[in-house]
C-alpha cells in the first residue's frame, strides 16, 4: 500500500481524526516506493528497492503537542496512535512558539507525477545503466554512476479542516566517466520527474567528452580568475545561499540577510541587477510541490528581483511576532537567465576559467556566508574565446553573494541538480569576475 | 516530497534541526516503547529464516538479511524553549543477496513471513537483472558461521531510561548558564540512538546486537550589535559510543589548559560557561596574519583532520573506484601500498583501524555482513601498510577474510564498507602539551572542530577550528580569528614533529559520516593526543558583503 491516491489518502486521515478527543490534532501520511542502481568500474555494485510508508498523529492540548506513529492500519492500531499522540501531549512542556492549526485552504495540483517513471522496475534500470557502460567502454574509460527512481505520496489532513495532497515521481542520474591512467575525469547529472527525459546515453557521452579532454591538465597559479560555472556547479553553489533565505535568523542578527545594526536586508541592494530568483511550484520545466509542510498553499513568490531582496520566509510564529504575513518555505528555485548558450559565454572570454563542477563545498563563516570547496571533473583555461587546455583543480573561498555581486553575463537558464542533495533547480550557467580560487589542488 | 527534504541543517547547525513529524529517522513513537525489548530473538530467527528460505528458493547462492529497529531521540532546545523532543522508531527488514553473481537488494517495513518472502524475491530479482550488466561475478571471502551470538554496547545507563524531563532540565539549565553569561543565542540538543540489529546469513550465522550511542552538544552565539559581527562556539563534547554516564564527569575526565576539555566524561554545564566566555573573547580577537605558522592540534580538533585526511583514503573501495561517482578516490594507490615504502607521514604516525574501542561509535561485536570485528595497522612508522576491506574486497588487497567494517544505516539501505574508528597512536615519549607549546615560536593552538573540505582524492584540504591561540616565543599570547589552514595531506602528515602522550588521549567523532549513493551516514571516533605539525600555510576568511 506504499502508494495511495488521493481520495484513499483521505479516507484513511479522516478515519484517524475521528478518533481525536484533542484541541487539536493533525495526521500525516508519507509512503514511499522506489529503487537504485549503483555501479562503478563499468559494474554494477549494490542495487536495491525499497517501500515504507508511516502515519503519524499530532496532537495538542492548548500548548503542549505530543506525536506518535505507525506502520499498522487496522481500526484497533488507529485508536490506539491517536491516544497515545494525546498521552504524549499531556505529558509535554507548553511550547511558548505554539501556532494554532489552519483551516482549510485551496490546495492546487501539482504536476510532479509521471505514470511511466512510477513504472520503472529493476530492468528498465538495469537498461538505462548497460547503455551508460557501454559507452564508457566504447571510449576506453571506466564508469561510476547512480540511477535512482522514487514514487512518493504525501497528506496531511487537522482537526480544522484542512486536507493537502501530493504525489510525485522523481528520478536522478549521475555519471562520472575516468580514463584508466587516471589522469581525466568527467561527470554530468540529470533529475527529473518524467523518466521519458533522461537520456542515460547522452548523458555519459558528455561526461566521457569531460573526461578525455581534461586529461594532462597544467598548473596555474591560484588567484582570482574570471569563471564560467556551468549550471551543476552554480546549483551547488548557490544552493548554500538558499538555505539561508530565513527572516527569524535574519532578524536575529546571524545570517548574510542580517542588516548591520539591526533587522533583515528585504528592500537592500545586495546582488548584482542581473539576478532574480523566485519559486513557482507550476513552473513547468520544474514542477513541485504545491503546499508547505505547516499547510500554507505555495504559489509563485519572488525572493531577489533585479539584485533587491524582495522576500526571506517567515514561520507562522516569526510573521505574528514581527506582525507580517507568514512567508513558507518553498519547494523549488528557479534562477532568471539570459539568452546566451554556455558556449556563447565562452567565446566572449578573454581569459577565464571554465568550471564544470565542484565538490565538497562547506561554510566557513555563516557572516559573510563565505564557502569553501573545490572544482572537480573538468576545469580548462580560457583564452580569446577558446577553450585552450585543461588545467588543475583549484580550492576556493567565495560566498555566493559576493560572487552573485561580480556578474558579468548569464546564460540560458535549465534545469539542474545539486550533486549532494540531488534537488533540482532551473539555474543559468553563469559568467562571474574575480572567484577567489585560493590553493591548487592534485586530485583528478 | 523526498525524504532529504524534510531534514535541513542551516549555518546555525543543529539548533536549527527541524524534526517534522514524519522524518527521515523513523516513526515517532511514545519514549516508553523504547523500553519494549522489540520482537523476542527466537521470532527474529524464525523470520530471518524465512527469507534465507525464500532468496535461496528463487537461485541465491548467497542471502544475508537484517532485521533492525532503530530508535532515536531527539531533545532540541534554544535560549528557554524546548524547540522539540521527537522520538522515532524505524524497524523493518533488509535482505542482500548473490545471484547469477550479482548483488541485489530489496527492503520492507511491513514484517511479516509474507511480506519478507515477497522482499528476498525482489532482491533476486534486482541481481538477476543486474547480472546482464556485470562481466564479473562477486567473489565473497570465506566466512564461518557463528550460530548464536550477541553482542551489546556496555553502557551504565540506558539513555532511554532517563527521563526527558531530566534532559530538558539540563538542555535549559545550560541555556540558562549561557545567557546568563552575556550570550545572544544558544541552540542545544541531547541525541540518543539504539540499533537493535538481528544478523543473519546463508553463512548459518544468527547475530543480535544492541548498540547504544549518544550526543550531547551546544553552540553559543554572541552579537556585536555595534558591529553587527557575531560569533560562535559549539560544545566541545563528542558524540560517544556509550550511555547517559557520559554526562556524569569526576575531576580526572577534565582536561585543565587554555579551556577545560573532556575525556570519556562530559561537563556540559561547565562547558557552556567557557563557551560564552570564548564567544565574547572571538568577537575582541585579533584577525590572523596569512601566512606559514607550526600548529598544536587539540584531539577535539585533530578528530576531523584524520577522519578526511586518513580515514577516508584508506577506504578500499574509494582506492578501487566504487566512490567514484560521489566522493571521489583516492590518492592511496595500491601501487603505494605494494611498495611498503610510501611515507604517508612522518616516522611518529602510527594510525590504527578498530572496531573495538570502549565508549567509540564505532564499536560492535560484528559488522553488517556478519564478520567479527578487531583492529589492524593502516599507517605504522609513518609508511601506509593497509586499508579497509570487507568481504567482497578482500581478495584485491590478499586477504582471505574480511577486516569488519561492512555498515548499513538503517534495515532499509544496503551494507557496504564503512570506516571502522580510525585513530592517530600518542607519541611513545613522555610529552605534555605545555612542553609541545614551549618549543612553538610562531604557531597557532587549534581546539575544537571547524569548517572542513577535502577534494575528491583527499590531497588538498582546509580546516577551521572553534577557538585559536596564538602561541609566541613559546607562549600562548592571545586569541585569533578567522583562521583557516590548507594543506595537502601527505606533506601535512610528513611535517608531524611531535605528538604528547597517552595521558593526553581522547576520543573525537561524528554520528554523520556521509558516503554512498543513495546517501548514508555512519556514526564513527578518531582519538588522538595533542599534536604538532610545523609549517602549514594558514590563510585568513575574514570577507565583506
Amino acid at each position: 500500500m506504499a502508494i495511495l491516491k488521493k481520495e484513499e489518502a483521505k479516507a484513511l486521515l479522516q478515519k484517524v481524526l475521528a478518533y481525536s478527543k484533542a484541541d487539536e490534532c493533525e495526521v500525516a501520511l508519507r509512503g514511499e516506493e522506489g529503487g537504485n542502481i549503483r555501479y562503478a568500474r563499468n559494474a554494477v555494485s549494490t542495487a536495491g528497492d525499497i517501500d515504507n510508508v508511516t502515519l503519524s498523529v499530532t496532537s495538542s492540548f492548548g500548548k503542549r503537542s505530543g506525536t506518535a506513529t505507525i506502520n499498522e492500519f487496522d481500526d484497533a492500531a488507529l485508536e490506539r496512535v491517536v491516544k497515545r499522540a494525546e498521552e504524549l501531549a499531556r505529558l509535554a512542556p507548553e511550547n511558548p512558539e505554539y501556532m494554532p492549526l489552519r483551516g482549510p485552504a485551496d490546495f492546487k495540483d501539482a504536476k510532479t507525477y509521471v505514470e511511466t517513471t512510477a513504472a520503472m522496475t529493476p530492468d528498465t534500470r538495469a537498461e538505462a545503466v548497460a547503455q551508460s557502460i557501454q559507452v564508457a567502454k566504447e571510449a576506453s574509460l571506466e564508469a561510476a554512476g547512480f540511477i535512482e527512481n522514487t514514487t512518493s505520496f504525501s497528506a496531511i489532513m487537522n482537526s480544522k479542516g484542512l486536507f493537502a495532497y501530493d504525489r510525485d515521481t522523481n528520478v536522478v542520474f549521475t555519471i562520472t566517466t575516468r580514463n584508466n591512467a587516471g589522469t581525466g575525469s568527467g561527470f554530468a547529472a540529470r533529475g527529473y520527474n518524467d523518466i521519458s527525459k533522461l537520456d542515460t546515453l547522452a548523458a555519459t557521452k558528455i561526461a566521457a567528452a569531460k573526461a578525455s579532454k581534461s586529461a594532462g591538465a597544467r598548473a596555474i597559479e591560484p588567484g582570482k580568475y574570471t569563471v564560467i560555472l556551468e549550471p551543476v556547479a552554480a546549483t551547488y553553489m548557490l544552493e548554500n545561499m538558499f538555505r539561508g533565505l530565513d527572516a527569524r535568523n535574519a532578524d536575529e542578527g546571524r545570517s548574510f540577510m542580517s542588516k548591520p545594526g539591526g533587522g533583515n536586508r528585504i528592500g537592500e541592494q545586495l546582488m548584482d541587477e542581473k539576478v532574480t530568483l523566485y519559486s513557482d511550484p507550476f513552473h513547468p520545466d520544474l514542477p513541485a510541490n504545491t503546499w508547505s509542510r505547516d499547510g500554507f498553499p505555495l504559489e509563485k513568490t519572488t525572493w531577489v528581483d533585479k539584485g533587491v531582496v524582495k522576500n526571506l520566509t517567515y514561520s507562522q510564529y516569526w510573521a505574528k511576532n514581527k506582525g507580517v504575513q507568514p512567508v513558507p518555505q518553498p519547494s523549488n528555485i528557479i534562477m532568471e537567465g539570459g539568452t546566451a548558450s554556455l558556449e556563447d559565454l565562452i567565446k566572449s572570454t578573454e581569459k577565464g576559467i571554465l568550471i564544470s563542477r565542484l565538490w565538497y563545498i562547506r561554510l566557513v563563516d555563516a557572516q559573510t556566508l563565505l564557502l569553501t570547496g573545490l572544482t572537480r571533473d573538468g576545469t580548462f583555461y580560457i583564452e580569446n574565446g577558446e577553450i585552450k587546455y585543461p588545467v588543475k583543480n583549484f580550492r576556493f573561498n567565495e560566498s555566493p553573494v559576493i560572487m552573485l555581486n561580480n556578474v558579468e553575463a548569464l546564460g540560458k537558464t535549465e534545469r539542474s541538480i545539486s550533486i549532494e542533495s540531488y534537488r533540482s533547480y532551473l539555474i543559468p550557467p553563469m559568467k562571474i569576475r574575480d572567484f577567489t580560487f585560493t590553493s591548487l589542488s592534485d586530485a583528478i | 516530497m523526498k525524504r532529504k527534504d524534510f531534514i535541513q541543517l542551516s549555518a546555525m547547525g543543529l539548533g536549527a534541526l527541524v524534526l517534522p513529524n514524519f522524518s527521515a529517522f523513523g516513526k515517532s513513537v511514545d519514549p516508553s516503547q523504547f523500553l519494549n525489548d522489540g520482537i523476542d530473538v527466537k521470532l527474529k530467527k524464525q523470520l530471518a529464516d524465512v527469507a534465507l528460505n525464500a532468496a535461496r528458493g528463487k537461485g541465491a547462492t548467497y542471502a544475508d538479511v537484517r532485521i533492525g529497529r532503530y530508535l532515536n531521540q531527539f531533545v532540541v532546545t534554544r535560549e528557554a524553549k524546548v524547540q522539540n523532543i521527537a522520538n522515532a522508531e524505524s524497524f523493518g527488514v533488509g535482505i542482500r543477496v548473490i545471484a547469477n553473481g550479482c548483488w541485489g537488494f530489496a527492503a520492507t517495513n511491513v514484517v511479516t513471513k509474507e511480506a519478507i518472502a515477497k522482499a528476498a524475491e525482489r532482491a533476486v530479482a534486482v541481481a538477476k537483472a543486474n547480472s546482464r550488466v556485470n562481466a564479473d561475478p562477486v567473489r565473497l571471502a570465506p566466512q564461518k558461521g557463528y550460530g548464536e551470538v550477541a553482542w551489546k554496547t556496555p553502557i551504565q545507563q540506558n539513555a532511554f531510561t532517563v527521563p526527558v524531563k531530566d534532559k530538558v532540565d539540563l538542555l535549559l539549565g545550560v541555556n540558562n548558564i549561557a545567557m546568563k553569561g552575556g550570550a545572544s543565542f544558544v541552540n542545544s540538543a541531547i541525541l540518543a540512538i539504539n540499533e537493535q540489529k538481528f544478523f543473519a546469513s546463508t553463512d548459518g550465522s544468527y547475530i543480535d546486537q544492541d548498540i547504544h550511542r549518544l550526543f550531547p552538544t551546544f553552540t553559543v552565539t554572541k552579537i556585536d550589535r555595534a558591529s553587527g559581527k557575531f560569533e560562535t562556539r559549539k560544545s566541545l563534547s563528542s558524540p560517544v559510543g556509550m550511555g547517559y554516564e557520559y554526562l556524569t564527569p569526576t575531576a580526572d575526565n577534565k582536561v585543565g589548559g587554555v579551556v577545560t576539555r573532556y575525556k570519556d566524561r562530559y561537563d556540559m554545564l561547565e562547558d557552556v560557561k567557557n563557551a560564552t566566555a570564548d564567544v565574547d573573547q572571538k568577537l575582541k580577537a585579533k584577525s590572523v596574519e596569512p601566512g606559514k605558522y607550526d600548529l598544536v592540534l587539540d584531539p577535539s580538533h585533530l578528530w576531523l583532520t584524520i577522519h578526511e585526511s586518513v580515514a577516508h583514503p584508506t577506504e578500499l573501495d574509494r582506492v578501487l573506484g566504487y566512490e567514484a561517482n560521489y566522493a571521489g578516490t583516492s590518492f592511496l594507490t595500491l601501487d603505494k601500498w605494494k611498495s611498503r615504502n610510501f611515507q604517508f607521514g612522518s616516522k611518529l604516525v602510527n594510525v590504527v583501524a578498530d572496531k573495538l574501542q570502549p565508549g567509540s561509535l564505532g564499536a560492535v561485536g560484528y559488522d553488517d555482513e556478519g564478520v567479527k570485528c578487531g583492529q589492524w595497522d593502516l599507517i605504522k612508522d609513518g609508511v601506509l601498510v593497509n586499508y579497509q576491506a570487507i568481504r567482497d574486497q578482500a581478495h584485491i588487497i590478499g586477504l582471505d577474510h574480511s577486516q569488519g567494517c561492512c555498515y548499513a544505516q538503517s534495515w532499509s539501505d544496503v551494507q557496504f564498507q564503512r570506516m571502522p574508528n580510525v585513530s592517530l597512536q600518542p607519541g611513545k615519549e613522555k610529552l605534555s602539551v605545555n612542553d609541545m607549546i614551549k618549543n612553538v615560536e610562531k604557531g597557532i593552538y587549534i581546539i575544537g572542530d571547524g569548517s572542513f573540505s577535502i577534494d575528491q582524492q583527499r590531497y588538498n584540504f582546509q580546516f577551521g577550528g572553534q577557538t585559536f591561540y596564538e602561541i609566541k616565543n613559546g607562549q600562548i599570547v592571545g586569541m585569533l580569528k578567522d583562521v583557516a589552514y590548507q594543506a595537502n595531506t601527505q606533506e601535512f602528515w610528513n611535517s608531524c614533529t611531535a605528538i604528547a602522550d597517552k595521558s593526553d588521549y581522547r576520543l573525537g567523532g561524528a554520528f554523520n559520516d556521509g558516503k554512498g549513493q543513495p546517501g548514508q551516514s555512519n556514526a564513527v571516533s578518531h582519538g588522538s593526543s595533542t599534536t604538532r605539525f610545523n609549517g602549514v600555510n594558514v590563510i585568513n576568511t575574514a570577507r565583506k558583503i
